[in-house]
């Protein structure tokens, strides 16, 4: 099963110190994600989902390495086949790795220089990894805006110019104007309208068949992030709590944070209203994390025993390929 | 006339200058509001939902202006009704109407709480505002309304400031400060879109509980399709300031008849939906709100527009009753049958 998988994570942490007083005296860390460890095959879409603050952004950007972990492993699956962890790498073979992993951000109001033409924004990745001819950026960043169904001619615009919708599919189309083999895609429909964010999700979906892309789709709309993903991790407080195929998810979730999540999506459906389970209270601070399980403060049925030890990820007996962090559920010995 | 509307907008006509463009936020917008019930506002971004709601309470900013349009509000069932139109923003009697006859919770409540007093001191503001009250009863009666919006520890979390609270706590805080003198209408603009599902769940069954409670109108202003089902009872779908169509839920829900209303639902995904089935997507994007029609706005994008699509304005067509539709297909009789 692992020959496939094209990125794996392993006990991935990030730490934020927390520093105090004149001299920045080091008071504690958020511990934004703490040993997470997943992996995603070649070809799926992997979606995260988690409430604001769960260390779903986080963890994104570590893959792209916007972020140094402070300890664990990321693997990725060069062209010779084999897993590198991509921190141990000289630097010649991660400069050529980072064209591989690409990232689309969740604000395309914020993520394109607006004192730059649009021309800009494709030319100076492609003239970094070296494409040195101007016609051929230029043929390159024309095909791709075509590929988003946006007039090759807007290359000349500037980022006013263009409206939400207009400007994520740009920030798609820079993104895989590298041929990229993963793109991480972070909330990158949650500020567009509906009617936008349809128009958006069926393109990323159009695009991931003709060019065999693996998408990391982070979202907190779980409607959204189940119609994209084959599988589903859903995240809290820093830690994955459930990861399963995305239909064994929606229909047989264990967990109950994702019971919870999952009864909270309100449907645009009559007669819909099936009964909610209302969880109490806020998600606690990552800067000091409940003991044993995390959620067990606003767990329903918590027991004695989430409150001291924490509970692990492990496949639920009978279950293959559903993983379950409860000490509710059966595990596989 | 046998239905009990509390509030009545005719033809409102919101417009705001930006340079020298004139800008049409709300144009021509007829919306009744039912006595005790939910209306549900949806639309994109730019429709002039949240207009139409800040028109009611002339919360509006210098450069905007209410051109045309009557606003008619019924405090009592059966008892005088006052214009809001006719009142000036400035004067003493909207002061009145505003927080205290309707009031209002507002999208973000990280940005419309003020950072430098506590929330006792902010709600009590709105109670002293309005009624004859002195500072101890009126801090018993916030700390009893605190207690039953939810927030633990009331009496002490009175002395608090904005920043010791979560963001689900603010807006209950922000719901504390609208309904402290007993309203007649809850205007509430996008009230859990900055939140958390789980947060969302939990401040939507209390504003329902609210509503049980003390028999409150309530205005929910949302783009969430979903939110609308769960919580209201009447919709008015909202496009390029107008309302293109008005129902009750289960009319708008199981019989939509507006082709912007088919497409918005068609266009949300949902937690059963197939992977295998592409969503429905209205191709292009809102148009500019500057730009001055002379036919149905939405005809560039309809995937049903016709030539006669382009030829004037559609008229507001009753297509069963307490349903209506703004739509040319209409006025031909085209209603698609349930």
């Amino acid at each position: 099963m692992s020959c496939e998988n094209l990125l794996e994570v392993q006990n991935l942490c990030q730490y934020f110190p927390v520093t105090k007083g004149t001299f920045k005296r080091k008071i504690g860390d958020v511990k934004a994600v703490d040993h997470v460890s997943l992996a995603v095959r070649k070809g799926e879409t992997l979606g995260i989902v988690g409430e604001s603050g769960c260390g779903k952004t986080t963890m994104g950007r570590c893959i792209v390495r916007l972020n140094k972990p402070t300890g664990g492993h990321i693997c990725f699956r060069g062209e010779d086949g084999e897993l590198q962890d991509i921190f141990k790498l000289n630097k010649q073979d991660s400069f050529r790795l980072r064209k591989k992993i690409q990232i689309v951000f969740q604000d395309p109001y914020a993520s394109l220089n607006p004192a730059k033409n649009i021309f800009t924004a494709f030319d100076e990745p492609l003239k970094l990894h070296g494409v040195s001819s101007r016609e051929k950026r230029y043929a390159i960043a024309s095909g791709m805006m075509e590929t988003v169904n946006l007039s090759p001619r807007y290359l000349e615009r500037y980022p006013h110019e263009f409206s939400g919708g207009q400007r994520q599919r740009i920030c798609i189309a820079k993104a895989l104007a590298m041929n990229p083999e993963l793109i991480v895609c972070d909330e990158p429909v949650s500020a567009l309208d509906v009617s936008i964010q349809a128009q958006i999700m069926n393109l990323m979906r159009r695009l991931q068949k003709e060019y065999n892309l693996t998408y990391l789709f982070i979202a907190h709309d779980l409607s959204v992030v189940k119609y994209m993903s084959d599988r589903i991790a859903v995240m809290y407080l820093g830690k994955i709590v459930e990861l399963a195929e995305s239909t064994e998810i929606v229909e047989n979730c264990e967990h109950p944070y994702t019971k919870a999540l999952m009864s909270a999506v309100p449907i645009p459906k009559l007669g819909a209203k099936k009964e909610k389970i209302l969880l109490t209270g806020d998600v606690p601070s990552p800067l000091n994390p409940p003991s044993g399980c995390r959620f067990h403060p606003r767990c329903s049925q918590c027991m004695e025993i989430c409150r001291e030890k924490e509970p692990e990820l492990r496949e639920i007996s009978g279950r293959p390929g559903h993983y379950c962090a409860c000490h509710l559920v059966g595990h596989t010995e | 006339m046998n239905k009990d509307y509390i509030l009545e907008i005719e033809n409102l006509v919101t417009e705001f200058t930006v340079g020298k463009r004139i800008v049409h936020a709300v144009n021509g917008v007829n919306l009744k509001v039912e006595r005790s019930k939910t209306l549900g506002i949806v639309g994109e971004s730019g429709c002039g939902k949240s207009v139409t709601a800040h028109s009611v309470l002339q919360l509006l900013p210098p450069n905007g202006r209410i051109v045309s349009g009557e606003i008619r509000f019924t405090p009592e069932s059966g008892g005088e009704t006052q214009v809001l139109s006719a009142y000036k923003k400035t004067s003493e009697k909207m002061r009145s109407i505003r927080g205290k006859d309707i009031s209002m919770i507002f999208q973000d409540p990280m940005t419309s709480l003020n950072p430098a007093y506590t929330i006792g001191n902010q709600i009590m503001e709105n109670l002293r505002n309005h009624e004859k009250i002195s500072r101890a009863d009126a801090k018993e009666r916030i700390i009893k309304l605190l207690e039953e919006l939810g927030i633990p520890a009331a009496a002490q979390r009175f002395n608090e400031y904005p920043h010791q609270f979560s963001g689900g706590m603010k807006q209950r805080v922000m719901i504390a400060i609208a309904l402290v003198c007993n309203p007649n209408i809850l205007i509430a603009d996008e009230p859990t879109t900055a939140l958390d599902v789980t947060i969302q769940a939990q401040i939507l069954s209390l504003m329902k509980e609210i509503q049980k409670k003390h028999g409150t109108t309530l205005m929910l202003i949302t783009h969430n399709m979903g939110i609308v089902a769960e919580v209201c009872d009447n919709v008015a779908v909202m496009y390029m300031g107008r309302v293109v169509e008005f129902g009750t839920v289960e009319q708008i829900f199981e019989n939509p008849q507006h082709p912007y209303t088919k497409a918005l639902m068609q266009s949300v995904p949902q937690l059963d939906l197939s992977r295998d089935v592409e969503l429905a997507s209205i191709p292009g994007s809102t148009p500019d709100a500057s730009i001055h029609f002379d036919h149905c706005e939405f005809a560039p994008r309809c995937a049903r527009a016709c030539a006669r699509c382009m030829e004037g304005f559609p008229e507001d067509m009753e297509v069963e009753p307490g349903h209506i539709v703004r739509c040319k297909l209409m006025e031909e009789g085209n209603v698609d049958e349930l």
